[in-house]
């Protein structure tokens, strides 16, 4: 080896070289590249794969939370009236003139209602004197000012001009500070939503909440149950592992509904309490279509997540170490804490943050037994891409919520460690 | 041998092309579609030899409006509410429907007379009337019964639960009927922001007691497993649970809210003219009556209504148990599209917020 590196050094007369004859480095650095290309080509398709169905929409997603050109692509040139005049100025005859084309020609294209639609996501009650100002606009004539309040005398408020001016850019902050119960005025300043329309920041709160309770009552019920599945001789525990699995290979449509039977008014729970006079037939409890209901569904539902991760850092963990700490005069609950327990933090981190981020996102259950007050803000993003179709709002939202994640998972990092989570 | 193979082929694709004329049509599932299969589609095919695909979905207007966007249409004909309809048309995102195109009634009268008024619209056919009303499980009432939607807010004299569709939509309309506004003043009152507060202040009433449905098949269900003793429901899936179910539900009628639903035509639709062909046979006006067999909802037709006959079943006359029947009518409320066309946003957003609150 000394007398190859002096070889080298020496200016390389005698390069090394393969059995082949050829220089030893090109060919470590052919045989690297192929290997390397061999790796590409083995992940290219998950990383196409990832992008197609992952990036992109994400990316389209947070796109289309700030981008909403229903305004300003079908009314040109009233927009354009907007872009070159200062905020508050009132609207002239020159701009009565630009709606009045504007209207004209989106009315023709169809696109009225558009236009409407999103005027009427920041002020409610403005979409039909979009679409019926539209069906006259063929017919006004100069003065256009005069022709328009003749059409409908609400063209004159002030608040309408200030609200089209706002939607008149096709990128607009407006969504994400509905999404935080936030609006703007018409100067522009931002506002706090009115008090009986404030609802998201209390959905991601209770959201946050449901799901940190979840996730702790997840780690209080599976901690012993992964401990027993450790410990417990491989037969036994194997069986026991499958009362795990079972419900855990079950449709998710299936659980959430048997927990329907079980917990209604008049179903299997409450009729067994009836049945062994603990309550009377009149004070049912009532445990679903509410908070309770969607609690302890997902409690169950989310179980598997965080005894799958515990169970497989408890299994390696030798039970020697605890002997050893009993051996030399600790008790059951120090040795525990001291050496068992620190043992099993990856897998606790790792089962935490599995069922908080699913719980955070989750909808079907909280939809079918949640009732109103077991409501997340998954339910809400779904209203808006379902029933209302405001695909800008439910894109802000999850948004939002996509960065409140991100967050908690960045503060994960920081405090315990991302290289601590074991998944399995 | 590769000449008869070319042949073949070409044949073949001819063949294909010919016999795979359909139109694929969307509706709402369940019984709903059941009627308009046995109704509309199997006729149609009959008579012109074009295949019809159904389609479900949870509300047909969602996943048209994501294929317009998209500018990747797969359906040809899509079932819609007014609101819907009115609004998506607006949007340019469906193709404009000739009434002239439609088969006049049987007595010759036109199409744009013969159908109830706000049946026809540029891009939409109307093809029923159906209602949401109030029901209840007579067994949870041994003495007396409900008759009234006010009875509907009354839990004292009327104990136990009741379920509602989770929307603004109709639960506004209903509440303020409930609190006994005549169904001719509902709008008025609830264009102002007292008429609103009053609705919600209704709802607040029995808000404990109020558990909230929405797919059309829940509220029957809740109110088959006892969970509830009252509800909202769509007509048609009360009739349908106790007819051919035997079940004890009972409909009141007073304080219905009742609507159209319409076929449109998405903008794009791969087969248009079949899409057309289908629409102007779907509403003609004995494939409209004949709808009333499968399902208790009102043909959009007047020529239909005097050929609405009996049930599958062979012997329940269907008539009275249309929304659109007269006595049913005595206090009941055609849906205001032009009202939630402009009010949605807000009172969903308002509606929303209130649920959310405890």
């Amino acid at each position: 080896m000394a007398e190859a590196s002096a070889d080298l050094a020496a200016g390389g007369a005698a390069r090394l070289t393969t059995a082949d004859g050829r220089p030893l480095k090109g060919a470590l650095a052919r045989a690297q590249s192929r290997a390397r290309r061999r790796a590409f080509l083995l992940v290219a398709p998950l990383l196409l794969f990832v992008v197609v169905t992952f990036i992109i929409p994400i990316g389209q997603m947070l796109h289309r939370s700030i981008h909403n050109d229903g305004f300003s692509k079908n009314m040109p040139l009233l927009s354009q009236w907007f872009a070159e005049t200062e905020p508050g100025t009132p609207p002239d005859e020159a701009a009565y003139a630009a709606l009045a084309a504007d209207l004209k020609a989106a009315a023709e294209a169809k696109t009225v209602g558009v236009v409407g639609t999103r005027v009427n996501y920041e002020m409610p009650g403005t979409r039909s004197l979009f679409t019926s100002t539209g069906r006259k606009a063929r017919n006004f004539e100069p003065p256009f000012q005069q022709a328009v309040l003749d059409a409908d005398p609400k063209w004159a408020n002030p608040a309408l001009w200030g609200t089209m001016r706002q939607v008149s850019r096709a990128y607009s902050p407006n969504f994400f500070l509905a999404a935080v119960d936030l609006a703007r005025d018409n100067e522009g300043n931002i506002i706090r939503a009115p008090e009986d329309r404030r609802v998201y920041m209390m959905l991601f709160e209770r959201t946050f909440i449901i799901a940190g309770l979840i996730t702790f009552l997840c780690l209080l019920l599976g901690f012993p149950i992964a401990h027993l599945l450790a410990t417990l001789p491989l037969r036994t525990s194997n069986l026991l592992m499958i009362f795990v699995l079972l419900p855990f290979w079950t449709s998710l449509l299936v659980r959430t509904t048997s927990w329907i039977v079980l917990l209604q008014g008049q179903g299997v729970v409450n009729n067994a309490l009836v049945a062994t006079g603990l309550i009377s037939d009149e004070n049912r409890i009532q445990m679903i279509y509410n908070q309770a209901g969607t609690i302890i569904a997902m409690t169950h539902i989310l179980l598997p997540f965080m005894i799958l991760p515990l169970y497989s850092v408890m299994r390696p963990i030798p039970p020697t170490y605890v002997r050893a700490a009993r051996s030399l005069g600790a008790s059951s609950w120090t040795a525990f804490r001291r050496v068992y327990l620190p043992q099993t933090l990856p897998g606790i981190g790792a089962g935490a943050l599995l069922v908080f981020i699913l719980g955070v996102g989750y909808y079907i259950t909280p939809a079918l037994v949640g009732g109103a007050s077991g409501q997340l803000i998954s339910n809400l993003i779904a209203f808006h891409m379902q029933d209302s179709l405001n695909w800008s709002l439910a894109a802000a939202l999850a948004a939002v919520l996509l960065g409140l994640v991100l967050i908690l998972y960045w503060l994960y990092d920081r405090l315990v460690g991302i290289d601590n989570l074991k998944l399995g | 041998m590769k000449k008869a193979l070319i042949l073949s082929t070409a044949l073949t694709a001819v063949a294909w092309s010919a016999a795979a004329e359909e139109v694929k049509v969307m509706s709402w599932g369940g019984a709903y579609t059941t009627s308009q299969v046995e109704a509309f589609h199997k006729p149609f095919t009959a008579e012109t030899g074009i295949t019809v695909v159904s389609i479900d979905a949870d509300n047909p207007a969602t996943p048209l409006k994501a294929m317009v966007e998209a500018q990747n249409v797969s359906v040809d004909v899509v079932d819609v509410n007014t609101s819907d309809a009115v609004r998506l048309c607006d949007e340019g995102q469906l193709e404009e429907i000739d009434p002239a195109m439609l088969p006049p009634a049987p007595d010759g009268t036109p199409a744009t007379d013969d159908f109830l008024p706000g049946a026809l619209s540029e891009c939409a056919v109307g093809n029923i009337v159906y209602s949401t009303v109030v029901a209840y499980d007579e067994t949870k009432f041994p003495g007396e019964k409900p008759a009234t939607i006010a009875d509907f807010f009354d839990t004292t004299k009327f104990p136990g639960k009741r379920a509602m569709w989770k929307s603004a939509k109709t639960t506004l309309e209903m509440a303020l009927m409930g609190d006994g506004v005549p169904a001719a003043e509902v709008y008025d009152m609830l264009s102002t922001p007292e008429g609103v507060d009053r609705a919600f202040a209704k709802l607040d009433s029995i808000k404990k007691d109020l558990i909230w449905w929405e797919a059309g098949a829940q509220p029957v269900q809740l109110l088959a497993d006892g969970e509830v003793t009252m509800t909202t429901a769509y007509n048609g899936r009360i009739f349908a649970a106790a007819v051919s179910e035997n079940k004890p539900f009972v409909t009141i009628w007073d304080g219905q809210v009742y609507e159209y639903d319409l076929f449109v035509i998405p903008k794009g639709a791969p087969n248009l003219e079949g899409a057309k062909k289908f629409v102007a046979f779907a509403t003609g006006t004995q494939p409209l009556a004949d709808q009333a067999k499968w399902i208790s909802y009102g043909p959009a037709r007047k020529s239909s209504g005097p050929l609405v006959g009996l049930y599958q079943d062979g012997k329940t006359e269907m008539a009275p148990h249309m929304p659109t029947a007269e006595a049913n009518l005595k206090n009941a409320l055609p849906s205001s599209y032009e009202f939630w066309v402009d009010h949605d946003a807000e009172l969903e957003e308002r509606f929303n917020a209130w649920l959310a609150s405890n």
